[in-house]
This record gives structure tokens, sequence and C-alpha cells, in this order.
């Protein structure tokens, strides 16, 4: 039994999961580090998006990384808080815009 | 004795920081040996007396600190670099501005180096009676160093104090103006960005870029040149992120970053550094531990010769946040 789901003194460790199959984790580090290079996309951005997309997913492994990066990217707390709510409005919004198919059910069945 | 042993025998952990492995037996570990090259740099502490109260400072410097370099030791510091020309002079405090004999220091340390640098944190030159102590260092084409950790107003006036980022805005303004960080002008500007809180700086390229954007879009400043560097746990730094609980993984961070190939370019290898009583050390860092050059405490008055190639440097656990990541040159 666990005691508690999520321990800061973990994510340190993830780049253990490669021990059960190193070949796909491989792979899967590689591209995440592709991915995070600076680009078209700044890093600073990418890590913003990280950051807002941490929250939507509900991770506190990836909040805790990507607000420290966050700040190390140069990033303030005024700009991490409105990404947070771009993930909070898409959050909502994708929940608000499906009111459309309960207007067509209820529109089909309703006198 | 095997260079690891006589590490341990020798090494502490000046934070206490559970696990952290001394610096000398990092080194040793690694097989590297961090010793001086050439020195070609004098750098120079005025003195501890500032205008501002840094939450970053490694020094404690403020405004109640009465420690500044006297006229005495000033005249010492240009007999010095008389006596051993240097490719370059650094002028660093506390707030170099507020010595009342920095004239005296300029104009007797200009003729002697390519190039004279003056440390500033933006505020102090800020002052209306300063503006000759501006047109001195223009004159005598001295090289700003400046402060500016973030381009955002209360991230930067969080570690550096109240209307410290509008204040700072209007002198680089200023210095534009001068010709400062001009293109053609031959006046360098070059902007020096530490993280705001217990967190490595990020690439210095970045930054630069993005510096360089922002600055010349909202305000049509430009620079030359921006440094990042990771703020030293010494000194007031320190004492927040111990008060704040930070000092383990902050310093932890540093360790684990340890970047065995910024040794070569490491400012302790070319430089000596004196501080505001004219005592010589390997780096303004060492200043905060007393740290003295050679591990013995030497008057400039007393120098016979520069520490040559391959002498020893004074080291300890704050020397990770030199060789962390891209390290502090």
């Amino acid at each position: 039994m666990m005691e508690t789901y999520y321990r800061p003194m973990d994510l340190p460790k993830f780049a253990e999961i490669s021990e059960g199959a190193p070949d796909l984790a491989k792979k899967f580090f590689d591209y995440y580090a592709a991915v995070f290079a600076e680009g078209e996309l700044t890093q600073r951005e990418k890590s913003l998006i990280a950051l807002a997309v941490a929250h939507a997913v509900q991770c506190p492994y990836c909040i805790d990384a990507y607000t420290q990066d966050c700040l190390e990217k140069g990033s303030n707390v005024s700009e991490m808080t409105e990404a947070i709510h771009v993930a909070t409005a898409i959050r909502g919004g994708a929940s608000l815009v499906h009111g459309v198919q309960m207007r067509n059910v209820a529109g089909k069945i309703s006198l | 004795m095997s260079r690891i042993q006589t590490a341990k025998n020798q090494g502490s952990n000046l934070y206490q920081v559970p696990g952290l492995e001394s610096f000398k037996i990092n080194l040793a570990s690694h097989g590297l040996d961090l010793s001086r090259g050439t020195c070609t740099t004098l750098q120079i502490n005025t003195g501890l007396l500032c205008n501002q109260f840094c939450k970053h400072c490694h020094l404690d410097a403020g405004p109640a600190r009465m420690e500044i370099m006297s006229p005495n030791t000033i005249n010492d510091v240009i007999d010095l670099a008389h006596r051993f020309r240097f490719e370059t002079i650094d002028i660093t405090g506390g707030a170099p501005e507020l010595n009342p004999h920095i004239f005296t220091l300029i104009d007797g340390l200009a003729p002697l180096a390519a190039t004279l640098i003056l440390r500033s944190n933006l505020t102090a030159i800020a002052g209306k009676d300063q503006e000759r102590l501006l047109e001195r260092i223009a004159e005598n084409r001295v090289t700003v160093v400046a402060s500016l950790p973030s381009l955002n107003e209360k991230q930067a006036d969080a570690q550096r104090g109240l209307h410290s980022f509008a204040t700072s805005i209007a002198t680089l303004l200023k210095l534009n103006t001068l010709g400062y960080g001009v293109p053609g002008s031959g006046l360098e500007l070059n902007l020096v960005c530490n993280p705001t809180g217990a967190f490595l700086p990020s690439s210095q390229e970045q930054v630069e870029k993005r510096f360089r954007q922002l600055l010349q879009g909202k305000w049509s400043i430009s620079f030359n040149n921006l440094y990042t560097f990771a703020n030293v746990p010494l000194g007031r730094f320190r004492d927040w992120l111990e008060r704040t609980g930070n000092l383990n993984d902050y310093v932890g961070k540093l360790a684990s970053s340890f970047n065995p190939c910024t040794l070569e370019g490491l400012m302790c290898r070319s430089l000596i550094s004196v501080s505001w009583d004219g005592y010589l050390f390997d780096c303004d860092f060492n200043q905060s531990l007393r740290l003295y050059l050679g591990n013995r405490k030497t008057h400039i008055s007393d120098l016979e010769a520069l520490p040559g190639p391959g002498s020893s440097i004074a080291v300890s656990e704050h020397c990770y946040t030199c060789t962390a990541g891209s390290g502090f040159t």
C-alpha cells in the first residue's frame, strides 16, 4: 500500500523508467529532448505551453518541473498565470461547447 | 595517498547539506585539478556600501555598511596596477559609485589597462549629483557592466528593491544618450542577468536575444552583450535560502549541474580580487568567506609577484555555482 501517490523525490527517478523497456524509453526521451529544443518557438515559449498543459492534465510532477523551468527560462509569474488561464479556458470551453450536443439532442426530442 | 583521499581529508561541506560532495572531492573524482593560468585581470571591490539591499547579494552589501576603500588603499591599488600590468581592470562593490574617491580610482586606472570595467547597479549612478561621474566614465572609455535581472518590474524590484526597475530603465536610456551600447561609439554597455530566485539561469544566448528584442521594442534601449550568472549561495542570498527552506535543493541543483568543461574558463584562473581593505583573493565570492589568495592574508602593498600558472586556487562548495551548467566566467 502506498502512503501517497506523489512524492517529490520520485521526480528525479523518471529516467529509471527505461529499465523496463530501454528501447522505447530512449525513443521517448530523444523525442522529448527534440520537442523542447529551440525551434520556431523559443524554449521559453515551449516551457510556458508545457506549464499550461501540465495544469490541464493535472500532473504534479510536471507542474513542479515546469514552474521551475519557466522561471529559469526567464518567464515571470504573471506570464505563467496567463498561460494557466489559457489551459483553463480550453478545458472549460471544451465542456461548454458540448452544450451544443445537449441542445441538439434536447431540440430533437422536445416539442 | 590518492588525490581523492587527500581531498577527502581536506574537504568539508560548507553548507552541511546531506550528501553534498565537497568541491575538492568532486574535482578529484573527475580527475580534475583547478589551478591558475596567466593572471590578466585585476578586480577591485571598492566597499560594501550600497544604496540597494539586494536579496541575492553574496557580500551582504547595503546602505548600512560602512566598509569602503580608503584613499590610501586606492593609491595602493593604482600602484599595484602600475607594477603589474593587467589587460582588464574590473571595479565592483557594493556600489562603487558611492565611494567618494571613485574619480581618483577611475582616473588613475584608466590609462593602465586596455579595458577598465565599472560594475553598476544602475541606481547608485542615477542621482543628479552623479552626472559628472557618468561623463567621466564616458571620457575614460570605461566599460559599464550593469545589473538587470528581469524585464518584469515586479520580479526585478523583488530582488533589488522598490522602484529599482524604473530607475534602471531611466539610467540605461541615459547611458545610451551618452553613446553607451550604441554601435560604433566604442562605449561598451553590457548587462548582467541574475535569476530572481533559487533557480539556475537560462541559456545566455536566448536571454540576450529576448532582452535585446524587448528593451529595443519597449524602450528603444540598446546594449552590447548580456551575461547570465547564477546566484552564489553566500551572504544575504544564503540567509534567504536558509530562511525559506531552499538551501538544500538549491545547492544540490548547483552540484548536480557540475560541468567539467567550465573549469578552463573560470575567472578565478586569470584574476586577482582586492577587497575594500586591500587584501588579495582569488575571486569576489571568496571575499565573502575570507578565503584568501594562496590561503595567506596578503596586502596588495606586500605583493611581490602575481600568482603564476599552476598555483593553487582557494575553493569551497560555493564554487559549484561557477561550474554549474554553462558556467560563470
